[in-house]
């Protein structure tokens, strides 16, 4: 007995059990759960039509709305910042080409250019606040979410004397790449290949580029990846720029596919977007985290939304049960994360 | 060891959801009252784009939900949650009550081109469809079964008949949102309905309350033979009473209501006001699906069904404001 243990193997090399490893991946609890939502609102409404073709294609849609940001809101938040201002530049964006094309008559391609032009711009000038003057990025976007939201009622009132934009239908439906945004097949839009889409390339691009390794060592500790070489600033940078260039891309898909913009559209995103990439086991402090578990994160906020019509719960006790869905998230992810520290150690 | 706090959490969610479950249950606690079996396998879904915070909407829902309880049948009510109107929200509202598969769907139709595909979706499905409260320009293009609601241009011509009617010989349409067509409907019928009385449209700032006090002050000094002021909503009743007063001499009355709006008509210092009794948009909405689905009954092949104007004069003032305390006005 005692000679067994008198070598004992080193911890690098130890053998870990299935079941440990895969509790060490960050998604594991946002696909458990979401399979459980899944299972709960499958038995409880499958026959309201949750489970049916066209229920599964309005669970996806919703899903798709908040996960095209998500993805890049997840890799920011591992990098360790926040984006508060992803709403505000949904509802600016979305401005840019109703009015762009509905006003002074552009072309909707021009317009979308200009929308995601915009974003990225945001993005630069968000990052390069935080960078500049070290500021937590919590005041920096939440004073953009403010200034970009008043300056796109502002503006648009100024130029159309409306709040809303509309009739943009014929010039959307003549243009030629209008449709990558606008396509349907059958119930399913297109939004939902972006939504996939970039969640795999924000995937690939954390676990299996140099880029990635540096978004985890920027948030995990930016002096000691800064120590390491890692470009921190130049990440960041760059993550706020795919962030609201993402949100800029959601903007052009609902203005293009709705034909209207109203300045208002896109608010609380931001925090829908958060609160997706939590669910998907990302760490509020930065450093930990998943793209694929923001798919299922996006598929969770989805299938609550409209598994609780399906169901018949009336829309007001919606908040509420994301509310405790996101608490629930946080405290299971939590354990998963000690546990993966520990098998560790 | 990891397996029985992960199955505590799990059981928990299961709990609030099902929780959730039978709190819906009991709410719609109508349906196992009494009513034929056929009556209680109907469930007809209402989608509105009524924001949570609006006191307006929450007077449709309790129209609503009488109209569930009176029938004994299965309604749900859903509007985009948050504060701020949402077409894209609400056409994924529209498109998931579709795929449940009601037997009828109630809707609002404030932006006709953002909900068209949803609607379109619906139609296609074979799920009947009628509009409340917004959309009574579109609805009949669209394949609706019929619209519920007030129509501006003759609300506006009831305005001006009952205005004609108090004597007045020279009037005001005090316009506070320029460029929304509905609002240019009610000043249009309010000319038709004074009859030959001159009516000119005054434009003031919604969000400029003292301005909009000053501009129909001018107006008035600049014409004193001015005797009758219609207001278009409360944002205008509000600068135009302290525009007159002191000055009896000048007939006001307003489009909608508001605290404010009652209590001057309760003190007769208005004229009325015009209601446009949205109880009715969601009573109304609820049981003419519910006979159109059960016996194929629709009131008047189609025609818009108005639920205004509905007038509030010092007559029955007093008693709106008490069933306006009650959700009900």
């Amino acid at each position: 007995m005692a000679t067994a243990e008198a070598r004992p193997i080193d911890e690098r090399v130890r053998r870990v059990g299935l079941g440990s490893r895969l509790l060490g991946r960050p998604e594991v609890g946002a696909i458990i759960g979401a399979a459980l939502v899944w299972i709960v609102f499958a038995v409880w409404a499958g026959d309201r039509g949750f489970t049916s073709v066209a229920g599964t294609a309005t669970i996806l849609n919703v899903a798709a709305q908040v996960g095209i940001v998500a993805s890049a809101v997840a890799l920011l938040m591992i990098a360790g910042e926040f984006d508060l201002s992803v709403g505000s530049v949904v509802g600016a964006a979305g401005m840019v080409v109703a009015i762009g094309v509905g006003e002074f008559g552009l072309p909707v391609w021009l317009t979308v250019l200009m929308a995601i032009g915009l974003g990225l711009a945001i993005g630069f000038i968000n990052g390069y606040i935080v960078i500049r003057t070290r500021l937590p990025s919590f005041i920096v976007t939440l004073g953009m979410l403010l200034i970009l939201r008043g300056l796109t009622i502002g503006i648009t009132r100024a130029i159309t004397a409306r709040t809303q934009v509309g009739g943009l239908a014929p010039a959307i439906d003549a243009d030629p790449i209008a449709g990558i945004f606008t396509a349907r097949f059958g119930n399913f839009p297109v939004a939902i290949l972006w939504w996939i889409g970039l969640a795999l390339v924000a995937t690939y691009v954390l676990l299996r580029t140099p880029f990635g390794n540096w978004i985890y060592g920027a948030g995990g500790s930016a002096v000691a990846a800064r120590n390491l070489g890692v470009p921190v600033a130049r990440v960041k940078i760059m993550l706020f720029m795919a962030t609201a260039a993402s949100a800029a891309l959601l903007a052009v898909i609902q203005v293009l596919s709705v034909g209207s913009g109203d300045v208002l559209r896109g608010q609380d995103k931001e925090f829908e977007a958060i609160i997706t990439a939590v669910i998907g086991g990302t760490l509020l402090t930065g450093g930990y985290g998943s793209a694929i578990g923001a798919i299922f994160g996006a598929l969770t906020l989805g299938m609550t939304r409209q598994g609780l019509f399906f169901a018949g719960v009336p829309g007001d006790w919606y908040l509420a049960i994301l509310g405790v869905l996101l608490l629930l998230a946080v405290i299971i992810n939590n354990y998963i994360r000690q546990r993966a520290t520990r098998t560790r150690s | 060891m990891k397996t029985p706090r992960w199955a505590a959490g799990l059981v928990a969610l299961g709990l609030i959801l099902a929780a959730c479950g039978a709190q819906q249950a009991t709410s719609t606690g109508g349906a196992d009252g009494d009513g034929e079996s056929a009556e209680r396998d109907m469930r007809i879904v209402v989608v509105t784009h009524g924001q949570a915070s609006d006191p307006f909407w929450s007077v449709v829902v309790n129209g609503v939900n009488q109209a569930r309880d009176d029938l004994g049948i299965e309604v749900e009510y859903n509007a985009p949650q948050g504060d701020d109107f949402d077409v894209v929200a609400m056409a994924q509202l529209i498109d998931t009550a579709v795929a449940s598969e009601p037997d009828g769907l109630v809707i609002s139709n404030p932006d006709p081109s953002g909900l068209e595909a949803a609607i379109q979706g619906a139609l296609d499905a074979g799920i009947p469809v009628l509009s409340i409260n917004s959309g009574s320009d579109v609805y009949a293009d669209l394949g609706l079964l019929t619209h519920i609601g007030q129509t501006e241009f003759e609300a506006g011509v009831g305005a001006g008949e009952r205005m004609a009617a108090a004597g007045v010989t020279n009037t005001l349409c005090v316009n506070q949102e320029v460029g929304n067509v509905a609002l240019d409907l009610r000043c249009q019928g309010f000319a038709e309905g004074l009859g030959g009385i001159p009516s000119r449209v005054v434009a003031v700032d919604l969000s400029d309350a003292t301005g909009a006090q000053a501009g129909i002050q001018a107006e008035l000094a600049g014409d004193p033979t001015i005797d009758g002021i219609l207001t278009l909503g409360p944002t205008g009743a509000a600068p135009a009473l302290l525009a007159l007063e002191g000055n009896d001499a000048v007939q006001l009355a307003t489009f909608d209501l508001s605290p404010e709006v009652l209590t001057a008509i309760d003190e007769g210092r208005m004229l009325f006001a015009i209601d446009q009794q949205q109880y009715l948009q969601g009573y109304l909405g609820v049981s003419v699906m519910a006979l159109y689905v059960q016996y194929g009954l629709l009131p008047g092949g189609g025609d818009i069904i108005r639920t205004g104007p509905g007038f509030v004069t010092p007559d029955n003032a007093a008693q709106v404001i008490e069933l306006s305390s009650e959700g009900i006005r």
